[in-house]
């Protein structure tokens, strides 16, 4: 598994490529804190290459969520497959994240 | 469920096979391989692909981060025991950690009330009892035994 974040305009991507779980969370958050600390305001974090998230995968999207707000700023995410759209709607993320079906949808969005 | 009932049940199910049985040491990294393994078995079990892809890996992720971090406490030397059970109808995801265990109740939150959506947790056994058929909480020679079920469709 592995993150990569890259500037696209003005806003941060980021892709996660595998899974978003326990073992990893950690490292998906200091990355996009360390952008925030930055001055970054505007994230898109694409879940195309993604497989499964798990519930401290959740858990760390919403403190980001959280976190890029208190700062003034957005957090958008894009690309969840079928599955992981399942498990959004399980735990009625789907409602307190803005989900767009594709990259570019998302881009436009912000 | 007792060990008796537990063997009952077995006798009434005629194909029953152990298509996993591991120790791993209480490290979170070792749940993203084990998980993998464990995923590969259930290829041809006629489970639907979801199954495979989703249920399947998020519930068996969410027991060994629990029996890793909770039961176990996070302390390398002690062992969570992993088995994956495939009989005629189901296939059972056992795992066991060397914690004195919790009431699966009372220790399962809806993380979907409006007061709870915000928060970074509690969405572990929310998530194993929505995503399985069946989940148990018992203990056996002094382990603490999580089971999930998943019927086969």
């Amino acid at each position: 598994m592995s993150f990569s974040i890259k500037k696209q305009g003005e806003i941060c991507v980021v892709d996660v490529e595998g899974q978003l779980i326990v073992g990893n969370r950690q490292e998906l958050k200091q990355k996009v804190l360390d952008e925030l600390e930055k001055g970054e305001k505007k994230f898109l974090i694409d879940f195309s290459q993604t497989g499964y998230i798990d519930s401290s995968g959740l858990g760390v999207l919403v403190s980001l969520s959280k976190k890029i707000r208190e700062q003034g700023g957005e957090l958008r995410l894009a690309n969840l497959n079928d599955d992981l759209k399942t498990l959004f709607e399980l735990t009625k993320l789907d409602t307190l994240f803005q989900i767009a079906d594709t990259r570019e949808r998302a881009l436009e969005s912000f | 469920m007792t060990a008796a009932d537990e063997s009952g049940e077995r006798r009434r199910d005629a194909h029953v096979r152990v298509a996993f049985d591991r120790l791993i040491p209480s490290d979170v990294r070792e749940i993203e391989p084990i998980v993998e393994q464990v995923t590969r078995e259930c290829q041809g079990l006629e489970l639907s692909a979801r199954q495979c892809a989703l249920n399947v890996p998020v519930a068996l992720t969410e027991a060994l981060s629990n029996a890793i971090l909770r039961g176990n406490r996070g302390i390398r030397d002690k062992r969570v025991r992993v088995r994956a059970v495939v009989s005629d109808h189901a296939l059972v995801l056992e795992v066991a950690d060397e914690g004195a265990g919790f009431d699966l109740d009372a220790c399962t939150i809806d993380p979907t009330s409006p007061g709870s959506l915000e928060r970074e947790d509690g969405r572990g056994l929310f998530l194993m009892r929505s995503l399985m058929d069946r989940v148990e909480r018992y203990e056996s020679d002094a382990l603490n035994v999580v089971r999930l079920t998943l019927n086969r469709t």
